[in-house]
């Protein structure tokens, strides 16, 4: 009939334990780490192929000894970028999250790729296009990078941010350059060109953005804790 | 109405008819296309091919003049760059120079140190040359700084002056300095680049010719030197050039040389791509490809993916292929990059639209025809579409107006690819959208399971007529003898790599490409002078070397001490020089005591007319670029080579002869020469082989790391496990499996049918009609309520089987109706009806019938479509009671089974059960049935148990005690679905009508503390009664017709009473009045999921496989997803995502924000549609068999626990999560407890 006769020994599956499996991904201490070194190669890649961009049209100038290595830029460059670019992108959910508002447009990879793309873009136009004067050339990348705002961002935090690290970041541009850690060949806005902030900020936003795709990951974990709690 | 609102009408019914036209008229509309797209792109074909070779041209020195900036109509053979002066005329002046007569006494530095010699007085020669009045120094072009860049090469090239470069530059013209080095080869190698190079080295730039035919080495067995003095002007002046070639040619006549000399070649240079330069380009494709991807990842519900992704792609690069053709037709030809800008127009013009397209046409309700589809899909994003491109036309204008002229035509090519983009999209991936589709409904359609195929088909509205009709629907047979579906599982990532490395065997093919390439670049760069060899053959063989000139220069090294021919054979290769002595030189050393030569020959053949040409195409950009000045699309002109002979006396020699030249480089032996370049051979050789050998052990070593198990061997220790329930991948390779066993609860002797937790205690109804109560921690059983008390009252006899098979007959029949629906299937339904009863007579066990089913789950606890077969309904079409009964009647009549009678039971048996693993089951007694006594519902609130039968009536037991407190009669139809809240209790019965009952106790203490909703987390312990209380259960309102057809599902939380019925609504009650809040409406078939939680999300599903997620507050739909073929059978939520399995296997994880499906997982097919959330990243489902946990984060299977030994067909139909992060599911007759340790620890 219906009854089941079911074999009553029961069996245990017997292999080596494998707990902590599920522990390793919640760990918050962890997942910021990797987020931070994530971000910090991004930053570093991002450095060295867009000083590539700048070196070849000698724009910037590097002490020559140094541009025979291989990466053919100073060896600080780099890690600066990286370190600078691990700090925004940590920073950008941390200050979504402490304003309460988060960032809703277009969290996906692909929008995050396209930004990324659209920077690249600016950079190679700022190295590459021969403009009538600087004035246009400010104006052009200032409006491109105030597009990609809008179109990958859109949020004030982003637009506040952006502003005041690209300000830091045109400061101490000029403090190097004055101090003679290099220099540009034809600066017209002080000591450098008048386009850095633009550039700085485009390449806030796209950190931002980046480290906020990354976040998304860990955000699932936080819920779960704040859950439990 | 607006003009906006018509114009978004007539632009959304546009896009209706044109989706019509597309998916009618596939393969007209795909051939029109492509046709476009190559007409477009045909104009290409002119263009010329992208390279970085420079291109020649020649005139005439005679009558040569400098070209005009302005194009000229008649000069059709005339390229385009030949316009305008060149950045530089250059003139060589080749110098050979040779000692002769040899003289045994000379040393082999001898051979060159003099002739090299010859050149400061060439170099004092051509700088002091006057022509009426005007010199060389006014003609050349002059030079300034060296790039920053290049302060190792100031000392060698001219700066502030003429670019007039020479051998002599080694020595800084000077020739007191070349006299007095000690080792002029030294000087030479000590400017070469070390590794691979593939520009111009130094030592071409000063010599002016391939190191290879200079001479200057020791092993010169010619003892020709070759040089030349490169003069760069800047202006062409004929006559002075003239009298400079007539003097020159005065001073060092060259016998027999017949070189042309009235031919200049004009060389023009395109831009170059350097490494460093092709570094951001990769980069930005790169990003393009990752771009791509993630774009592409997210088309999703389509037949083939693939196709669809390459679809896209090809839809935006044939735009902007068509883009450029259209441009090249209206005569815009692209002066940019095309290859540097191409990334960011792909990225302007996006995959956005593709994907928009895809989702909408897919997210339209599947069962509409598929012409209707695409046209609702393509309509619904009209709008949408049309602002965005409105919006990038309007970006791109304003782009015109920079006015930068890079800028503009970026901003015209993007115009252009935007609009044969948009063109692309409507066309052809609307087609091939619709010919996916259309695949799909048909591969859907053939793979229908009876379950669903017993869907009604899509009520057949007057717009919608179905032209196919539907394949004949599989016999319930063809489902267990389907193959097993694969199990696709999401394995750990660094699995995934290592089954990749393995499958692909990568690594050893990384390792053989490496080798070859590095052989290439060995045999590139010539270590071993393996290429001299072969131009050596090939210049013996071709007919110019055989056409009586002597042997030329070009191959006078030909066996250079290196060569690997000596060391691979034994034998001395044949002399290309026709000279005897050599041939007992052997290896070439010229050794005092032998014969001399008869001296060096000068000879002049026509390869050294343009001797440039044997240059490294970047000889004179790298030049020029030293000096930054670039030669990119600019070109050079080069002059007529003047020739010069030296002729050098031995004396001569011996005069300039450095004192440590004689016994600085000893007499070269052959041995030690051979030596030397074998070993550098050698050590080549070796180190590429360490290097081969280090890599396979890393990776070998890698691969332990990563993979430290011997996974072959897994499967033979696990050899019990099958291949269906074995969830392992193609290399019988499980994932480990920790220390979970389960707990098995025995003591029914059918099948569980209901179960009920409150965290403490465990409640269990069997299909016999006994319930007994489990500690839900210890997994002991407290009590047992046997039907046999139940018997006392009602005073009816062998009804306990008949109810199971009662029960199994309703279900059998609501399984077929429910999913057969309402009325069109009715007919299909019959035959299926007609074969299960025959079926289960002939095999009467009942697990392997239902694991025979594919999914069993929802329709058997909630699914009460229709009435009782007792109850025949009138006007329902068909008698499906009559037949049930019929069927039992033959069961019954049919000679008995061999059962034993049932054994008496009594209260005093009560304890024992619990040890007695199977109750023999009594054989059914005829006689007159009591159908009104079989649990449909049980619900676990304290220690009470409320248990709704199928006649109606509602009974409160004490779960401790097994006492009944009281009961309730006041309906008639059964109780399909119960929910005890606080004090109430709403049941939902057969014909559709709610009541709401309360429970009151004398005491005011209990239940009205308790505030726990059912599910996890927030229990508080479960309140006591203590026997004396008085527990009265009183009907406070019915709502009679709270829905149209039967109620499936009833859930209830914070307040509210969810319910969902056949009639494709779900309702919203609230608890303390019953009063109606909401219907709620979107589905287009019955409800069968419904999900609900403290925090007030309602997230319900439907027959038609969609998910709605619904605001309890406002009663608005939230998102509508359509994710499953076939009904969602179970649905949970966690606070970021929805989970949802459907009857098509498939566990789809939902974004809970956006809607977006984050993933899915494939199961095998009757996997169980059973779901559970442990934690918010522990998703545990049923399988047959077995329970499985899964990761939600990443969707990883963590691990299988397997139930019970021979675990075929008993799937896992309930499934409840417990508090202490265990679960229980039913298995068959028993309960399986399972407790997940690591979600334990992690909870403590």
């Amino acid at each position: 009939m219906v009854d089941s006769s079911v074999d009553s020994s029961q069996s245990i599956r017997r292999s080596s334990p494998r707990g902590p499996y599920i522990a390793i991904v919640t760990d918050r201490t962890a997942n910021l780490l990797i987020r931070g070194a994530m971000l910090f190669s991004v930053g570093v890649f991002l450095a060295l192929v867009l000083n590539l961009l700048q070196i070849q049209r000698n724009v910037t100038l590097f002490p020559p000894d140094v541009i025979s290595s291989v990466f053919s830029s100073a060896w600080w460059v780099p890690p600066c970028c990286g370190t600078a670019s691990a700090l925004i992108g940590l920073l950008y959910p941390c200050v979504d999250s402490r304003l309460g508002e988060p960032h809703q447009l277009k969290r996906e990879w692909s929008s995050v790729m396209r930004c990324v793309a659209v920077f690249v873009g600016i950079n190679h136009a700022s190295a590459k296009v021969d403009f009538a004067n600087n004035v246009q050339l400010s104006l052009t990348l200032a409006a491109l990078s105030i597009g990609l705002w809008w179109t990958f961002d859109r949020s004030r935090s982003g637009f506040g941010l952006g502003v005041g690290i690209a300000l830091l970041a045109t400061l101490a541009t000029q403090l190097l350059v004055y101090n003679g850690v290099f220099q540009y060949t034809s600066p017209d806005f002080l000591y450098i060109r008048s386009w850095l902030p633009c550039i700085f900020f485009a390449g806030v936003i796209t950190m931002g953005n980046i480290g906020r795709q990354l976040a998304m990951y860990e955000s699932k974990v936080i819920q779960e804790k704040m859950h439990q709690d | 109405m607006t003009v906006r609102e018509r114009l978004r009408q007539n632009i959304s019914a546009a896009f209706y008819q044109h989706g019509l036209l597309c998916a009618s008229y596939p393969v007209p509309i795909i051939l029109f296309t492509s046709a476009s797209i190559l007409t477009c792109c045909y104009p290409l074909l002119k263009l010329p091919l992208p390279g970085t070779g420079p291109v020649e041209f020649t005139t005439s020195v005679r009558d040569y003049s400098i070209p005009s900036h302005e194009p000229q109509g008649d000069l059709g053979e005339r390229p385009e760059w030949y316009r305008g002066p060149p950045v530089a005329y250059i003139q060589q002046v080749l110098v050979k120079a040779a000692v002769s007569p040899w003289d045994n006494t000379l040393v082999p530095v001898d051979a060159f140190r003099s002739p090299l010699g010859r050149v400061f007085n060439l170099l004092e020669e051509i700088r002091n040359h006057v022509y009426t009045d005007r010199s060389l120094e006014a003609l050349c072009l002059q030079v300034t700084d060296l790039l920053p860049g290049l302060r190792r090469m100031q000392a060698v090239l001219p700066e502030h002056g003429c670019l007039l470069i020479s051998p002599g530059n080694y020595w800084q013209n000077r020739r007191d300095l070349f006299d007095s080095d000690p080792d002029l080869l030294k000087t030479i190698q000590q400017h070469e680049p070390k590794g691979l190079h593939t520009s111009a080295t130094l030592r071409d730039l000063l010599f002016g010719v391939p190191g290879k035919h200079t001479g200057v080495s020791l092993y010169n067995r010619k003892r020709v030197v070759t040089y030349t003095i490169t003069i760069a002007l800047s202006g062409y002046d004929a006559r002075f050039l003239g009298s400079l070639r007539t003097r020159l040619k005065q001073l060092h006549p060259s016998v027999n040389c017949s070189l042309r000399e009235d031919h200049m070649v004009h060389v023009h240079f395109k831009e170059e791509i350097g490494i460093a330069e092709l570094i951001p380009l990769v980069t930005t494709y790169i990003i393009l490809f990752a771009y791509i991807y993630f774009s592409t990842r997210k088309i999703d519900m389509v037949k083939s993916k693939w196709g669809l992704a390459l679809a896209a792609v090809v839809t935006v690069l044939s735009s902007l292929l068509m883009s450029v053709g259209l441009c090249t037709l209206f005569g815009l030809t692209p002066t940019l990059n095309g290859g540097e800008i191409f990334p960011y127009l792909v990225v302007v013009i996006g995959l956005e639209n593709v994907l928009v397209l895809t989702k909408s046409v897919v997210s339209t309700p599947v069962d509409l025809e598929v012409k209707l589809r695409i046209a609702q899909g393509l309509s619904s994003e009209s709008w949408s579409i049309m602002k965005n491109m409105a919006t990038e036309l309007v970006i791109i204008l304003i782009g015109y107006f920079t006015l930068v002229p890079a800028i503009q035509e970026f901003c015209l090519f993007a115009v252009v690819g935007l609009v044969s983009d948009f063109f692309l999209q409507m066309f052809f991936f609307t087609t091939v959208l619709s010919i996916d589709i259309r695949r799909m409904e048909l591969a859907d359609l053939n793979r229908r399971l009876p379950a669903e195929a017993g869907m009604p088909p899509p009520k057949p509205g007057p717009l919608r007529p179905r032209e196919t009709p539907p394949p004949p629907r599989p016999s319930p047979h063809t489902i267990t003898l389907q193959a097993p579906a694969f199990r696709n599982l999401r394995l750990p990532k660094r699995l995934r790599v290592v089954y990749f490395l393995a499958r692909t065997r990568l690594a050893q093919r990384i390792i053989m490409a490496g080798t070859v390439i590095w052989i290439g670049i060995l045999v590139y760069t010539d270590p071993a002078g393996l290429r001299t060899y072969l131009a050596a053959q090939v210049s013996e063989q071709s007919p110019l070397g055989d056409a009586g000139l002597p042997p030329h220069l070009g191959v006078a090294p030909v066996f250079p001490g290196g060569d690997p021919t000596s060391t691979l054979s034994v034998l001395p290769a044949p002399e290309p020089t026709p000279l005897p002595e050599n041939q007992s030189q052997g290896y070439g050393a010229p050794r005092p005591g032998l014969a001399t030569t008869a001296g060096p020959q000068i000879s002049w053949g026509p390869e050294d007319e343009e001797g440039w040409r044997q240059l490294s195409f970047r000889h004179w950009p790298s030049l020029f670029s030293y000096y930054n000045i670039t030669l990119a699309k600019r070109y050079i002109s080069i002059l007529p080579v003047i020739p010069v002979s030296l002729h050098l006396s031995p004396q001569e020699a011996i005069e300039t002869r450095h004192p440590q030249d004689p016994r600085h480089p000893p007499p070269p032996s052959p041995k030690t020469t051979d030596l030397q370049t074998d070993l550098t051979l050698y050590k080549v050789a070796a180190l590429g082989l360490a290097a081969g050998v280090l890599l396979v052990l890393l990776l070998f070593c890698l691969y332990r790391v990563l993979c430290p198990r011997n996974y072959g061997q897994n499967g033979v220790q696990h050899g019990r496990r099958r291949r269906g329930d074995l969830p392992c991948d193609d290399y019988g390779y499980s994932p480990p499996v920790s220390e979970i066993s389960p707990l098995l609860l025995r003591g029914h002797s059918m099948d569980i049918e209901c179960l009920a937790s409150d965290g403490m205690l465990l409640a269990s109804c069997c299909l016999a009609g006994q319930i007994r109560v489990w500690d839900a921690q210890t997994g002991d059983c407290l009590t047992v309520i046997p039907n046999h008390g139940l018997r006392r009252s009602s005073s009816s006899s062998g009804w306990e089987h008949r109810d199971g098979w009662d029960l199994a007959g309703v279900c059998d029949a609501d399984y077929l109706l429910g999913s057969d629906g309402q009325d069109a299937g009715l007919g299909a339904g019959m035959a299926d009806g007609e074969v299960y009863p025959l079926r289960r007579r002939a095999t009467p066990t009942r697990p392997t019938l239902f694991g025979d089913q594919p999914d069993l789950t929802p329709l058997i606890d909630t699914n009460f479509g229709e009435q009782p077969p007792s109850q025949t309904q009138p006007g329902s079409g068909f008698d499906f009671g009559g037949l049930v009964e019929k069927a039992y009647q033959e069961h019954e009549a049919s000679p008995p089974l061999p059962f034993p009678p049932s054994p008496p039971a009594s209260q005093q048996r009560r304890r024992s059960l619990g040890d007695q693993p199977v109750l023999p089951p009594e054989r059914p007694l005829p006689g007159p049935s009591d159908w009104d006594s079989s649990v449909w519902a049980m619900e676990l609130r304290g220690n009470l148990i409320a248990a709704g039968r199928s006649s109606g009536k509602l009974e409160l037991w004490d779960a401790v005690e097994g006492s009944l407190r009281c009961s309730n009669e006041d309906g008639s139809s059964g109780i399909t679905a119960l929910a005890f809240l606080n004090n109430r209790i709403v049941a939902a019965r057969l014909n559709g009508s709610l009541d709401f009952f309360t429970v009151d106790i004398n005491k005011p203490l209990g239940l009205l503390q308790y505030r726990g909703p059912p599910g996890r987390g927030s229990l508080p312990p479960s309140p006591c009664y203590s026997s004396e209380d008085v527990i009265s259960c009183q009907l406070t309102r019915s709502v009679q017709c709270a829905h149209q057809k039967p109620i499936t599902v009833l859930k209830a939380a914070a307040g509210r009473v969810v319910t969902g019925s056949q009639d494709h609504t779900v309702r919203v009650y609230r608890l303390e009045d019953s009063c109606c809040l909401f219907t709620l409406q979107g589905h287009s078939g019955g409800i069968t999921a419904i999900y609900i939680d403290q925090t007030m999300v309602l997230a319900s599903g439907g027959q038609d496989g969609a998910i709605c997620l619904w605001d309890v507050l406002t009663g608005s739909r939230v998102s509508h997803v359509y994710g499953h073929r076939g009904d969602v059978t179970s649905l949970v939520c966690t606070t970021s995502c929805v989970i949802s399995s459907g009857l098509d296997d498939l566990i789809c994880i939902w974004d809970r924000c956006t809607g977006i499906k984050l993933y899915s997982i494939q199961q095998e097919v009757g996997c169980g549609a059973s779901l559970g959330v442990i934690s918010e990243s522990l998703l545990v489902t049923g399988g047959q068999g077995c329970v499985s946990f899964w990761d939600l984060n990443f969707g990883d299977l963590l691990q299988t626990v397997y139930l019970g030994q021979n675990s075929e067909g008993q799937g896992v139909r309930q499934l409840l999560v417990l508090d202490n992060a265990a679960i229980v599911c039913d298995f068959g007759s028993e309960l399986s407890l399972v407790y997940v340790p690591s979600v334990l620890e992690k909870l403590d």
